[in-house]
């Protein structure tokens, strides 16, 4: 047992740089992505399958390998397979759409939560006002503000994802002056009433002036016009499908340039600063620190994102209603960063992505899978209900991966390089067998 | 001349009189300590000239310009300087990133320069890499530039903390209790380094200090408070004599025995 293991360590050490991480990269991504191509069908294997197939893209990440030839990878899995999948397929776009815009709000949360350290649990509060933002203004509902108006153009949806980023930016700042002197346990309360109130009047806006149609909600917002490259490239496909792609492709250029932007802020003087906060506020501001304007920065910049995503959301969606940003959403994102790894972007990333797919896919799965044995009659007591058991399956995932990842899954790497030694050891792993090896520890 | 004229400041918590109408003033170049009991008010005295505290009264001028009121940033930036007698790094960031941290004030590089990795930012990181190396060298962490603050011994975080004050280029350096907690050898090298920083780098030194040695040895002059008030004020050789610093420190009784001697 003990050969085997060291003798697996070996290898995956010797696989993990050089020619042979090329080509177990290589291999794995050609691997997945072949039968991902080859079952189509939603169905528990595919889940397993599509699953495998991401989990290329933490391969890609963690492996040893000029960066060149990572991104070349990359967009292989997320511009060539997944989307030409997606034509066969449309419920796992839907799932890649979906997690793409909650890493998104995951990034954006992390740059308050995790780089600055202002726990923030009205962050979806941001997310509404970009998504209202193009939800009035794309629709009829604009003349019942400002009678014998009329909605923008759809096209203007571009335009508007600037707007929604900039308008994201205004609610930071204006939600970020009532708590910089507030800390910890009371900038959380304080964040949840603020979030809370957002969608109070988002339910409330309809009387005197209908703003938001209260929680009927908004519906038929406008999409913007499918270009006709689209069209080109994928012939013979119905414009709903292109149009999913289309959408997936958007949602994947924002999240991109989200992924970009936080990322050198992060590395910046900008980004230091905020980590400064995070870990001591008072010697931040004896050090030169300005704390109030760089918390105020933090707060605009993480709500930008959610403020651009929101605009997309909306136009995604084409209706929206309050409940969709109620503060169960909020911790949901949190949940993501924390899960992660605070203050780690390929953490939030990760998060995002896994806890999106074990909220739309994998749970669900389970509990179909489970009810399924159940109509069998083998094993499940009557009274067991697995969809209702859905949630508190979560639940006891989050327990147990703060008890035993208690940074997060991939925490940020200034952390991660003094709690393991083994450089990297585990990377090749993930990426030729996907379960955690315990043996080997 | 003048570096720093502390005026009358006095610092009220509820009814207590932490700091009452204590002056300071503290020539250019030279290496001042302020002593005292425990509960003297000396970090409150050093927090409010480096702008934690707000003061209930007097004024602080520094180099020319009254600081009385400014946020601790703004202080900073004029050029004060500080450490923290509970050593407060930024835990999680490694030792160079502290010292990068410190020189905030000194760098230009907001939001959009970040973001589009502008030729000057991207010149301007180079430099301050640099130079945060070079800070870390002077304090002798050159090894350890690289290690998380919270992972480095306690003489080593005492030096981080020193490095990271010098970031910010500062004409006056207020140093809390340098050599606390620290064996007669680490004394000794943190004493030298006190020194270098006003020899080699032409740095003014306000520090409070517990360690009678390193306080007679290193200072010019010495500032003596008890229970808020400055009791005494002088050259070592005439602190060491004073009757009021003796009784404030070993009671009456050892101030009578010191007296009949």
């Amino acid at each position: 047992m003990n050969k085997t293991a060291n003798h697996a360590q070996r290898v995956s050490v010797q696989f993990n740089r050089g020619l042979p991480a090329y080509v177990a990269l290589t291999l794995y991504v050609l691997i997945t992505s072949a039968l991902l191509l080859s079952n189509t069908r939603t169905s528990l294997l595919t889940d397993i399958i599509f699953v495998l197939f991401l989990m290329g893209m933490l391969a890609i990440y963690r492996a040893r390998v000029a960066g060149g030839y990572k991104l070349v990878l990359a967009a292989v899995v997320l511009l060539g397979v997944l989307p030409y999948f997606g034509t066969r397929n449309a419920f796992y776009v839907e799932l890649a759409i979906q997690a793409a815009i909650f890493v998104t709000l995951a990034l954006g949360l992390n740059v308050v939560v995790g780089f600055a350290g202002l726990l923030d649990l009205g962050y979806v509060a941001f997310f509404a006002v970009g998504a209202y933002l193009w939800g009035i203004l794309s629709t009829p509902q604009i003349a019942q503000i400002a009678p014998g108006a009329s909605p923008v153009e759809p096209w203007m949806f571009y335009l508007f994802l600037a707007i929604g980023l900039l308008v994201g930016t205004i609610f930071g700042i204006l939600l970020g002056f009532p708590v910089l002197r507030l800390r910890g346990d009371y900038l959380a309360i304080v964040t949840l009433g603020l979030g809370e109130v957002i969608r109070v009047l988002a339910v409330n806006l309809d009387r005197p002036v209908n703003i938001t149609n209260g929680s009927q909600g908004i519906k038929d917002v406008a999409r913007p016009p499918l270009p006709d490259v689209l069209r080109a490239l994928m012939p013979g496909l119905g414009d709903a499908q292109i149009y999913q792609i289309f959408i997936y492709l958007m949602a994947l250029a924002v999240l991109g340039l989200t992924v970009l932007v936080v990322y050198r802020l992060k590395n910046s003087r900008v980004g230091r600063a905020w980590e400064a906060i995070r870990e001591d506020d008072v010697a931040a501001v004896a050090m030169g620190v300005p704390i109030v304007r760089m918390k105020l920065l933090a707060f605009a910049v993480g709500a930008s994102f959610a403020g651009a995503m929101g605009v997309l959301f909306a136009a995604k969606q084409q209706f929206i209603n309050p409940p969709t940003f109620d503060l169960l959403r909020s911790i949901g994102i949190l949940a993501m960063v924390i899960l992660g790894g605070m203050g780690s972007i390929p953490g939030a990333i990760f998060g995002g992505t896994l806890v999106t797919l074990l909220d739309l896919q994998i749970l669900p799965r389970i509990a179909m899978e489970l009810s399924a044995l159940k109509r069998q009659g083998i094993g499940i007591p009557d009274w067991f209900d697995p969809a209702q058991y859905q949630r508190a399956l979560f639940g006891l995932l989050l327990i147990l991966m703060m008890i035993f990842r208690p940074a997060g899954i991939l925490p940020d790497e200034r952390r991660r390089e003094e709690l393991s030694e083994g450089e990297g050891v585990e990377i090749v792993e993930t990426a030729t067998s996907p379960q955690p090896e315990a043996a080997s520890s | 001349m003048a570096l720093l004229e502390a005026e009358n400041i006095t610092k009220v918590f509820g009814g207590l009189m932490a700091v009452n109408s204590v002056s300071l003033t503290v020539e250019k170049g030279s290496i001042v300590s302020v002593i005292g009991p425990n509960g003297a008010g000396k970090t409150t005295f050093f927090n409010v000239l480096t702008g934690i505290y707000k003061p209930d009264g007097g004024t602080i001028r520094f180099d020319g310009e009254t600081i009385t009121g400014l946020r601790p940033d703004q202080i900073t930036q004029r050029g004060i300087a500080r450490t923290f007698q509970n050593i407060r790094l930024f835990g999680n960031m490694t030792a160079l990133e502290n010292v990068m941290v410190g020189m905030h004030s000194r760098l230009r590089a907001g939001v959009w320069g970040a973001i589009f990795q502008t030729p000057q930012v991207r010149q301007e990181e180079t430099r301050a890499r640099q130079r945060a190396r070079e800070l870390l060298a002077f304090v002798g962490l050159e090894r350890r530039m690289d290690e998380l603050a919270k992972n480095l011994p306690y003489g080593d975080q005492r030096r981080l903390e020193i490095a990271r004050a010098l970031a910010t280029q500062p004409k006056l350096i207020l140093l809390d209790e340098p050599t606390a907690g620290m064996n007669p050898q680490e004394t000794a090298e943190a004493t030298e380094l006190i020194r270098r920083l006003r020899d080699e780098l032409g740095i003014t030194v306000v520090l409070i200090e517990h360690d009678m040695r390193v306080v007679m040895t290193i200072s010019e002059r010495i500032t003596v408070l008890d229970y808020g008030s400055k009791i005494a004020e002088g050259k070592p050789e005439e602190i060491r004599t004073n009757p009021r610093v003796i009784e404030a420190y070993l009671g009456r009784g050892a101030a009578l025995e010191a007296q009949m001697r």
